[in-house]
């Protein structure tokens, strides 16, 4: 698709950008930048004439138009308190540039590199330019082209073979001006028999517009196991377009959940490819959606060899005029015989203006494999609250206590306290008569 | 002492379809009253109107509670009122807990009487000690409500939660369905323990059988939405032996007349 007026605003960024960036690596990086740029050049913004953007107009978001982050916006340490994590190491990008002031050291073994992109490119080119922008598709996908053409800062963690890092890292991204674009940039790589875990979430300290559009990498060795957990809850006004691109290797574990709890127009590619024997990823997801907000979860997982497991729960709670795409794909290659994998989306209505699409997909070309997949759009079961409501509990709180309960499902796979805790608190206060739901679950 | 229940000439239908065609009946405290009949005689209907359940309208009648008119109040009022119903088929409800569940319960009854929360330590007494009365095994209290639990294991959980939450009437429908006769008899003595004077029951039941252990006041016979007959514990043991089916012939008979 050709360039047109609409994408104007951004394609002007995106050439300033791919053109003007420093490049520490003297050379490759300002090389895949300006990749992007002509790939973004030629492919546009996607439309709704495309099959993976059917039920998700980018339009809105075309059409309007922001500015570069300022690198000067101060926040205090009280402003992200409530935004971070207790028994976590926080590091804080505020409009996506990274703040050192606001930021703790991580306490990570000898060799680890968890830090900044820009530190890791002049630290550690060639073990970061190895991986950088070698998974996500900037060929394909309009938006990682955009991401990467604007590639300038980010997140980079690098675990080596055999070191487990204990501290739970959490990258902290803070939207503190309104009208500001922001690409960020994460790449983890963990080495065979590493082990780490992420949290990644997105803030805004404002109600106005904000376009975040990260794009992050996941390169996992044989034997490394990574839980990352990824919080999208910026504000009503927000556009948040996120991709996702796992590569695991031989009998690696991933384990990655997704909670989108705020923006206007909310869109998660998730791709995984498994691309040796014995791996196992799970891509769980919670979706709330109000008002008229939209969230689109878009997965792949690609069965390239035999003997790998992939599991996918997605489950969304719909309220006012709210919608929610789910368009999960799993493929297993003619070699991937004794693919194990489970895929389901579930979505509650709560409102009769909402409405949820959800596109499971199977498409197998091995013979010896157990493939599963549902989804279900349905409503609060009334027996379960005439059950409730017949003991004493108002029908208000049963119905929040039945949403909480479909949610926790979810969240209660939150292995850190402190997140997991937040995300509970998030529903009492969401939930009417939450402090009955909190006294009852 | 004025009646907890009375119900006169009640009238109830679901989907435009009359199922109860005319009950009257009056409950003073402290009895036991069986009402027994065939399927689809309205038994269950009747608990449910009686509980409060929406989907069934009430076409005419009264129904007095504790002299106040029923049909008006929510189920959440009724129950906090102190009307509790043990289900036929208790609701299985993921991700909530039975015993934190039971807790917000209890406190929304507590709170409705102008009474404090109960904390933490009371409560947990009172629960190992009402789990006691119905032989319930402690790991029951920590899984969500009813989920994975055996036939039996629901309906003891459903006069645990009666025991914990003490109304002044209990409405148990069917519990005695699927039951073996020793979770039978573990059921039947959790509901003897709570009869007291100022505490009534209604036992619907299909079967004789539950009211050896648990003796009624007065056994009803309901056949198409209405009482037939009224008697003594001993009417039981005349339908044990001859069934409904004379019943439902007289029924037939005055209808045709």
């Amino acid at each position: 698709m050709q360039a047109t007026a609409e994408t104007s605003s951004f394609l002007t960024s995106a050439r300033e950008a791919s053109a003007q960036l420093p490049d520490p690596t003297g050379g490759p990086l300002a090389a895949l930048r300006q990749r992007g740029f002509e790939r973004f050049e030629a492919l546009g913004f996607p439309t709704t004439r495309m099959e993976d953007w059917r039920s998700t107009s980018v339009a809105p978001l075309a059409q309007s138009s922001f500015v570069a982050a300022p690198r000067d916006t101060k926040l205090a340490p009280e402003d992200i308190a409530p935004h971070t994590y207790a028994g976590t190491c926080s590091l804080v990008f505020v409009d996506g540039v990274f703040s050192t002031e606001l930021s703790s050291q991580p306490d990570v073994p000898e060799g680890v590199f968890a830090g900044t992109l820009q530190d890791a490119l002049e630290q550690r080119p060639a073990e970061v330019m190895k991986h950088l922008g070698q998974y996500a598709r900037l060929d394909e996908q309009a938006f990682v082209a955009l991401g990467t053409s604007h590639l300038q800062d980010g997140f980079c963690f690098l675990i080596p073979k055999g070191v487990v890092v204990e501290q739970a890292l959490h990258v902290l991204f803070v939207s503190a001006t309104p009208g500001v674009a922001a690409y960020p940039r994460l790449l983890i790589v963990a080495g065979e028999n590493s082990q780490a875990t992420l949290v990644e979430s997105y803030v805004a300290l404002h109600e106005g517009e904000g376009f975040n559009g990260p794009i992050s990498e996941f390169a996992l060795d044989a034997n490394a196991v990574v839980d990352h957990y990824k919080i999208q809850r910026e504000n009503l006004s927000t556009f948040h377009i996120a991709t996702q691109q796992v590569y695991q290797g031989r009998s690696s574990t991933l384990r990655s959940h997704s909670i989108s709890i705020g923006g206007r127009l909310v869109r998660n590619d998730a791709n995984g490819v498994l691309d040796a024997e014995g791996i196992s990823c799970t891509l769980n997801g919670l979706y709330l959606v109000d008002g008229d907000q939209h969230v689109d979860n878009h997965m792949r997982v690609d069965h390239a060899k035999p003997n790998c497991y992939s599991h996918e729960l997605y489950k969304g709670i719909l309220d006012g005029g709210g919608r929610s795409v789910f368009n999960g794909l799993i493929h297993v290659h003619p070699d991937a015989q004794k693919t194990d994998a489970v895929q389901s989306n579930r979505n509650l209505l709560l409102s009769s203006n909402s409405l949820a699409s959800s596109n499971p997909q199977l498409e197998i070309f091995a013979d010896d494999v157990r493939c599963t997949h549902g989804s279900t759009i349905g409503q609060l079961d009334e027996d379960a609250i005439f059950y409730l409501r017949s003991r004493g509990i108002g029908d208000a709180a049963a119905r929040s206590l039945l949403t909480y309960a479909f949610a926790s499902d979810i969240i209660e796979r939150i292995k850190i306290d402190s997140v997991r805790e937040e995300m509970e608190e998030f529903l009492f206060h969401r939930l009417p008569h939450g402090e009955i739901v909190r006294q009852a679950v | 002492m004025s009646a907890i229940l009375e119900i006169k000439d009640l009238c109830a239908s679901v989907e435009g379809n009359e199922i109860l065609k005319g009950i009257s009946l009056t409950i003073n405290p402290g009895e036991v009253h069986a009402i027994m009949g065939p399927n689809g005689s309205g038994k269950s209907t009747l608990a449910q109107v009686l509980a409060g359940r929406e989907e069934y309208e009430i076409t005419s009648g009264e129904v007095l509670y504790k002299t106040e008119d029923l049909t008006d109040m929510d189920p959440e009022e009724r129950a906090r009122e102190g009307i509790f119903l043990a289900f036929q088929y208790p609701v299985e409800i993921p991700g909530v807990s039975n015993t934190y569940f039971l807790k917000a319960a209890l406190n929304a009854i507590r709170k409705h009487r102008g009474e404090k929360e109960i904390d933490a330590v009371d409560f947990l007494r009172l629960v190992r000690e009402k789990m006691k009365l119905v032989h319930m095994d402690e790991s029951l209290l920590r899984r969500p409500v009813n989920e994975g639990f055996s036939g039996g294991e629901k309906k003891r959980n459903e006069i645990f939660h009666m025991a914990v939450l003490e109304p002044t009437l209990g409405l148990l429908d069917e519990t005695d369905s699927g039951l073996d006769i020793d979770a039978l008899k573990v059921v039947a003595e959790g509901v003897n323990v709570l009869r007291q004077d100022d505490r009534s029951f209604v036992v619907i039941t299909h079967y004789q059988r539950l009211l050896n252990y648990i003796v009624p006041d007065f056994v009803h016979v309901l056949v198409d939405g209405r009482i037939v007959r009224s008697g003594g514990k001993e009417l039981a043991l005349e339908l044990e032996e001859k069934g409904y089916s004379w019943l439902e012939a007289e029924v037939g008979a005055l209808a045709t007349a």
